[in-house]
């Protein structure tokens, strides 16, 4: 398949692996923040070709291991509601929130609805009238032009029975507050290729130069892992940290500015609660003053103020996802990966998701 | 063989009413005018409470299966055509000669009659082209909102020779394993058929009865240890149920599993794994080695097998694992999934 299967080539993925064990000397601690990166790096087994001295961290790029649990009960509190369609990523649907999932929801006979595109929920709000219709707007900023696009369409087009559930999280606030958490070392990072697209990589000059790391944008085909990794163990090896670009064929400097004004329009920097981490301030986005009567915790105000938490299951204190999502350990040192906790009753974040670091290692388990 | 077709006009506006399922005089003209005209046989005609049928002097096999797919149309087929399939293939992948079907409708108040009379065509087609007989039948009718327009139920009936053994007790270690066709199609199909504002695809299913396939491998003399149709959980599911159940080890090479360039696509766009994605006219079969060549030869001979290739093997390295060896040579274990395949985020 053209555009994929020239960077999947085994003969230039053993060639890109001679090349790294061939210049690396020492060991070296590399994140890459992106979920997806994470899935392909599994997927395609590159953690077991690599040298033994390149120690792949995996990062908190997973959207939907993130979004914390209470957004989850939210978005389940008004979908439960009479006449009411909340739409959602389909991967969002299977992650539980304090008691259930969307999924589990849907069965007691919500109307939860699989989008493909946010603008489609305006759509269905066009078309259903009679029904409040909500869009779960989750992600990084890959997703987030997709949704800031829905929520400007329903307001220029006076769609009145549409809301959006905010939860959306920055990846540069998230790499400040892992690098300045000082008991973890990381040598050095591979952006996330897609979330560059849309911010581009200026945004991290700063980043490299306060903690003095190589940030190197990074695509999600095995070969590109493989350059980005290249490019950043050559940084390491010579003691550089600058600002690198690897994925050169989709990003920009300055990234895609009709998405960024779009962002600019619609959202306003927030604090922001990561499932297994914690509040990190400035590292979401909210909807700003022009857009707020689009906030579903707004409309829904009076469902979500009766919100009983009380049910919530107590997290399993063994659970090790926050410390899986830092990078501090690996997926399989945590005591109750593959044991008690599995993608089918999931007790972290990062199991719950698919992309998931912890659902990445039990679906690619090497044999 | 008697061409079937459907003799009586259908009134476009007909709609199936609750009465349709009251067992009076509604049932009956629905049975006359629509079902039965298209799939009349010696056994079927008299309409008795059950049919009856030869005596066996093979072995009888028997299976049945329900079918709830959403479009009730989707590029390739219909689930008319898919309660044929799906039930026939059952059978074939014991080595048996489908013979007899039974046809059970639940249908959903308000369906067009126009809707049921294209499905009991399309099942009349299939069940003529894989040379089986509808011999008995029910129709009930819920109320609307209590179903999804059509559900339907076929049990088979099938015979195979008695000294046949095929199944999952035959699989040996050394035996290959062959699929029959390119892999993921149908569950792409219909994913396209359920959302088609969202993704325009030209992939189209692969649903096919495989009997006749079976049959002319049986008759080619291979030894069939196992076949195995895939479908809801695709091919990774088939081989991890295979592998349980024989307590081998289901070696695969993932380069060499035949993938469409458009459902490769899809699948890497909305983050699916083509080895989980549904079929529903494709099937595993291990034999051993020494078969591998005139079983390809026949494959060769069957429009909708002329994809099919070696995948892997069967091994007694880690018995009860299926696992897939990529283009680099890691190889990772294949699991079972929590659920369905859902589209990712980003």
């Amino acid at each position: 398949m053209k555009y994929v299967d020239e960077f999947r080539d085994a003969a230039a993925v053993r060639h890109a692996i001679d090349t790294i064990a061939g210049i690396a000397t020492r060991p070296w601690n590399i994140m890459e923040i992106c979920g997806g990166q994470t899935h392909s790096i599994m997927r395609h087994g590159l953690h077991e070709l690599l040298p033994d001295n390149i120690h792949l961290l995996h990062g908190p790029g997973c959207p939907v291991c993130v979004t914390p649990a209470e957004k989850i009960d939210q978005a389940i509190a008004i979908a439960m509601q009479e006449n009411t369609v909340l739409c959602s990523y389909g991967d969002m649907l299977r992650v539980p929130g304090n008691n259930r999932s969307l999924l589990d929801c849907k069965a007691l006979g919500a109307d939860v609805r699989v989008i493909y595109s946010p603008t489609e929920a305006v759509d269905i709000a066009l078309s259903e009238p009679e029904k409040q219709i909500i869009l779960f707007a989750i992600g990084f900023e890959t997703t987030a032009p997709g949704n800031a696009a829905a929520i400007r369409k329903a307001k220029l087009q006076q769609v009145e029975n549409f809301s959006a559930l905010v939860c959306q999280v920055t990846v540069p606030a998230a790499i400040d507050a892992l690098l300045g958490n000082n008991d973890f070392e990381i040598d050095g990072f591979l952006a996330a290729g897609h979330v560059c697209t849309i911010m581009g990589f200026h945004q991290y000059y700063h980043l490299a130069e306060k903690y003095q790391v190589p940030i190197v944008i990074t695509g999600f085909e095995p070969l590109d892992i493989l350059a980005g990794i290249e490019k950043c163990v050559l940084q390491l090896e010579s003691g550089q940290h600058s600002v690198e670009n690897a994925y050169a064929r989709y990003v920009t400097e300055q990234g895609n500015q009709p998405a960024q004004d779009l962002l600019q329009e619609v959202f306003q920097l927030d604090d922001q609660t990561w499932r297994g981490i914690g509040v990190m301030p400035n590292s979401g986005l909210s909807l700003n003053k022009s857009y707020r009567y689009f906030d579903a915790e707004q409309r829904f105000s009076t469902v979500l103020g009766d919100l009983d938490l009380s049910m919530s299951k107590p997290v399993n204190e063994a659970c090790q996802s926050g410390l899986v999502l830092q990078g501090k350990i690996k997926p399989d040192e945590c005591p109750l990966f593959g044991k008690q906790c599995r993608p089918d009753k999931p007790l972290g974040a990062t199991m719950v998701s698919s992309e998931g670091a912890c659902a990445a290692y039990y679906r690619y388990a090497a044999s | 063989m008697k061409q079937f077709s459907c003799p009586v006009e259908i009134d476009s506006n007909q709609i199936i009413t609750l009465a349709h399922g009251s067992g009076g005089r509604l049932t009956r003209q629905l049975i006359e005018d629509v079902i039965k005209p298209a799939l009349a046989n010696v056994r079927l005609d008299p309409l008795e409470d059950a049919a009856i049928l030869q005596q066996f002097e093979q072995t009888a096999v028997m299976t049945t299966d329900s079918y709830v797919i959403s479009p009730i149309q989707f590029p390739g087929g219909d689930i008319g055509k898919l309660a044929i399939c799906g039930t026939v293939n059952d059978l074939a992948m014991m080595g048996a000669t489908p013979l007899y079907l039974s046809l059970g409708f639940i249908l959903e108040e308000g369906l067009h009659i126009a809707e049921l009379a294209a499905v009991v065509q399309s099942i009349s087609q299939t069940a003529q082209a894989a040379g089986v007989a509808i011999v008995t039948g029910d129709t009930k009718v819920v109320e609307k909102g209590k179903g999804d327009k059509i559900f339907i139920n076929t049990s088979g009936i099938g015979a195979r020779e008695n000294t046949c053994k095929i199944g999952t007790a035959e699989i040996r270690s050394g035996d290959k394993v062959i699929v029959s066709g390119d892999i993921g199609r149908h569950g792409v199909a219909v994913m396209a058929a359920r959302d088609p504002q969202a993704f325009d695809t030209p992939v189209i299913s692969d649903i096919a009865c495989l009997n006749h396939v079976v049959t002319a491998l049986i008759e080619e003399g291979i030894a069939i240890h196992c076949m195995r149709d895939l479908t809801r959980g695709g091919l990774a599911t088939a081989c991890i149920e295979l592998a349980q159940s024989s307590a081998l080890q289901f070696d695969l090479g993932e380069t060499t599993i035949p993938v469409e360039e458009a459902v490769q696509s899809v699948c890497d766009v909305l983050g699916l794994d083509p080895l989980y994605i549904a079929n529903e006219g494709r099937f595993v079969l291990i034999i051993p080695e020494t078969c591998v060549e005139r079983a390809l030869a026949v494959f060769a001979r069957f429009d909708n097998c002329k994809a099919a290739k070696v995948i892997g093997e069967v091994t007694e390295d880690k018995p009860g694992w299926a696992t897939l060896r990529n283009a680099y040579g890691v190889s990772r274990k294949l699991d079972l999934l929590a659920g369905d395949q859902l589209p990712r985020i980003c």
